[in-house]
């Protein structure tokens, strides 16, 4: 594959094919992990956790810097997951890092589950903030960055959102106080996946230029392949550089990425996989069921 | 009566800026009514931790949940009706819910707005943030009461929400009270009937327990400031003794502080009951006290109220 961007990655040490390559495994792992758990569950929202799948595992397997040690330290890199919806990637990554035991993925939605249809801050061992209605996480983002850096702590604030979330006034909100407070450690990077429930992004609430908006808010705006490990690392690399205002990242991903079926397929935003898609998406995902 | 008078917002601001050159974890969040909700003054002795969020309360409650995530200790305010009714779903998910430690402290509430007229009269407030798991809500009775509330929940962690007026209130409290959240407070006894009053209605309630009196009634008055945790015990024990109560808020009766004091003395010690309230209608541009009694909130209802509640007693 290589690297098809034309931009050195500033921050990120030892970058070469065999750490791209291991995370790419390492996304496919933690898709195979959203789709058990959502079958296991009967229901669930498949379609933008895995077209944030890549994201995800960059951020927490190379860029951020975290441990379930430093769980409750400030002095550590926060995520934000404005998406609540795609708590099943979120908590595939957390069991990854060790945060509470892989085997409790599949509890996902089960009654006494510290597993949350939504990500929940007082139930999940990672979760820093409990998210599900839409709209609202890049203002605790906001929040959180501006605490950082009253008490001294240069550390990045990581919010992930959809694109459906865009039609929000909060975000707007949000995006206009974080540029007039010169929030340079937040980075916000949308999912991209141009497909919400009742269909395409542009036929319900048309977004674009996506990235004007957030210009002409004063935001450092790039772009991206989201489901290209090397353009992810690459791109949040330039972001974490930046300095004088926030960045967004408009991510361009695929809904459904790594399934045949479930890609581009609004069908699959918020359903679980049958028996036999569960068998075939395990497979296509080189895995076993 | 003889009252002397004193604003809550004054000593609201007064108790942050205290506040703040204790505790410097406290950070100040406003909605462009940092005059009016008295936030400036923190803001001007501290402008390093004021945040004017501009007019959108939304944005405001999700950046005080993340200030809190941060480990700070946030107050957030604005009108009472924007902070409550605007921003209810990021109250409810991005403050309540995560447990996090905003303190949502709300000026102009109810009808006293006056000329702003029915948009800017919440009359549910208390509902609204009542029915938000744990939450706790307080409604001082004035502006001494509103500055020991502001530094007792300063030390306790968790959402809160406080209720306050635009109008100067009469001082009701005793100087030297100990504001204890969750603790009502005796203010007058007396064992024919119990006026329970809430916010500004605690002087009306007292007003009213004058004239109750000079007809020969004895009659015990309740400074009910916090609404939750409600305090059962002084309720029951004021039922239990009296035989007989009246609530007074300055709130829609519907799902207001009448209606708990009600809920919790089926379950405790029931006794006849009546409530003065707003009745479940919107209100209107208008003076202060001229709108207290159009709407029935002035000492002249708790007394019918008070003389037809005893007649039902047995």
């Amino acid at each position: 594959m290589g690297n098809p961007h034309p931009f050195r990655c500033f921050t990120l040490h030892d970058l070469n094919e065999k750490t791209v390559k291991e995370l790419e495994k390492k996304a496919e792992l933690l898709r195979r992990h959203v789709i058990r758990m959502i079958h296991a569950a009967g229901s669930g929202h498949p379609g933008g956790s895995l077209s944030s799948a890549d994201i995800v595992t960059a951020l927490f397997f190379e860029i951020m810097d975290h441990s379930p040690e430093s769980g409750s330290s400030l002095d550590r890199d926060h995520f934000i997951l404005s998406k609540g919806h795609a708590a099943p990637i979120y908590y595939a990554a957390l069991a990854e890092c060790g945060y509470f035991p892989t085997e409790e993925l599949i509890t996902l939605r089960k009654l006494h589950s510290r597993l949350q249809g939504h990500p929940s801050r007082v139930k999940t061992p990672g979760v820093e903030m409990s998210t599900g209605s839409l709209g609202q996480g890049l203002s605790v983002a906001n929040g959180l960055a501006l605490a950082l850096r009253l008490q001294g702590l240069d550390r990045k604030v990581f919010c992930l959102c959809g694109d459906g979330e865009m039609a929000e006034g909060q975000i707007w909100e949000a995006a206009m106080f974080a540029a007039h407070n010169h929030l340079e450690n937040v980075i916000c990077i949308i999912d991209r996946n141009g497909l919400q429930i009742d269909g395409r992004t542009e036929e319900i609430m048309a977004l674009e230029p996506l990235g004007d908006k957030w210009r002409s808010f004063g935001w450092n705006v790039l772009f991206m392949d989201g489901n290209d490990m090397w353009q992810v690392l690459d791109t949040v690399g330039m972001a974490m550089e930046h300095r004088g205002s926030p960045t967004v990242i408009v991510a361009k991903t695929v809904k459904g990425k790594g399934v045949s079926f479930m890609e581009n397929n609004v069908g699959f935003h918020g359903k679980a996989p049958n028996d036999k898609e569960y068998e075939q998406a395990m497979r296509e995902l080189g895995g076993s069921p | 009566m003889n009252w002397s008078y004193d604003s809550q917002r004054k000593n609201y601001g007064k108790a942050l800026v205290e506040l703040g050159k204790t505790r410097k974890d406290i950070v100040v969040l406003d909605a462009d009514l940092s005059g009016s909700t008295r936030t400036a003054e923190f803001g001007k002795a501290f402008p390093e931790r004021f945040f004017n969020c501009g007019i959108a309360e939304q944005n405001m409650m999700g950046t005080a949940a993340g200030l809190a995530v941060g480990g700070m200790t946030v107050f957030a305010s604005s009108f009472a009706v924007f902070a409550t009714g605007r921003a209810y779903d990021q109250v409810r998910q991005s403050i309540a819910y995560p447990n996090l430690n905003v303190k949502i402290v709300a000026s102009h509430a109810g009808i006293t707005v006056g000329g702003d007229g029915a948009s800017h009269q919440t009359m549910e407030d208390i509902a609204l943030m009542n029915a938000i798991p744990n939450m706790t809500v307080i409604v001082p009775a004035d502006g001494p009461e509103t500055y020991r509330a502001i530094k007792a929940i300063a030390d306790r962690p968790g959402p809160c929400y406080v209720r306050m007026g635009r109008s100067d209130v009469p001082i009701v409290t005793p100087k030297d009270d100990h504001f204890q959240v969750g603790k009502a407070s005796v203010l007058r006894d007396g064992s024919d009937v119990a006026l329970v009053g809430t916010g500004q209605m605690v002087a009306v309630c007292l007003e009213a327990a004058e004239t109750l009196a000079a007809k020969g009634v004895s009659v015990r008055v309740v400074d009910l400031s916090t609404i939750k945790p409600l305090d059962t015990i002084t309720l029951s024990k004021a039922a239990r003794d009296c035989g007989a109560v009246v609530t007074a808020e300055e709130h829609n009766i519907v799902s207001g502080v009448g209606t708990l004091v009600a809920a919790a003395l089926a379950e405790s010690y029931p006794v006849p009951m009546e409530r003065v309230g707003m009745q479940d209608v919107f209100g209107q541009s208008g003076e202060s006290d001229e709108l207290m009694r159009e709407y029935g909130m002035s000492a002249k209802e708790v007394v019918a109220a008070a003389i037809k509640v005893m007649e039902r007693k047995k």
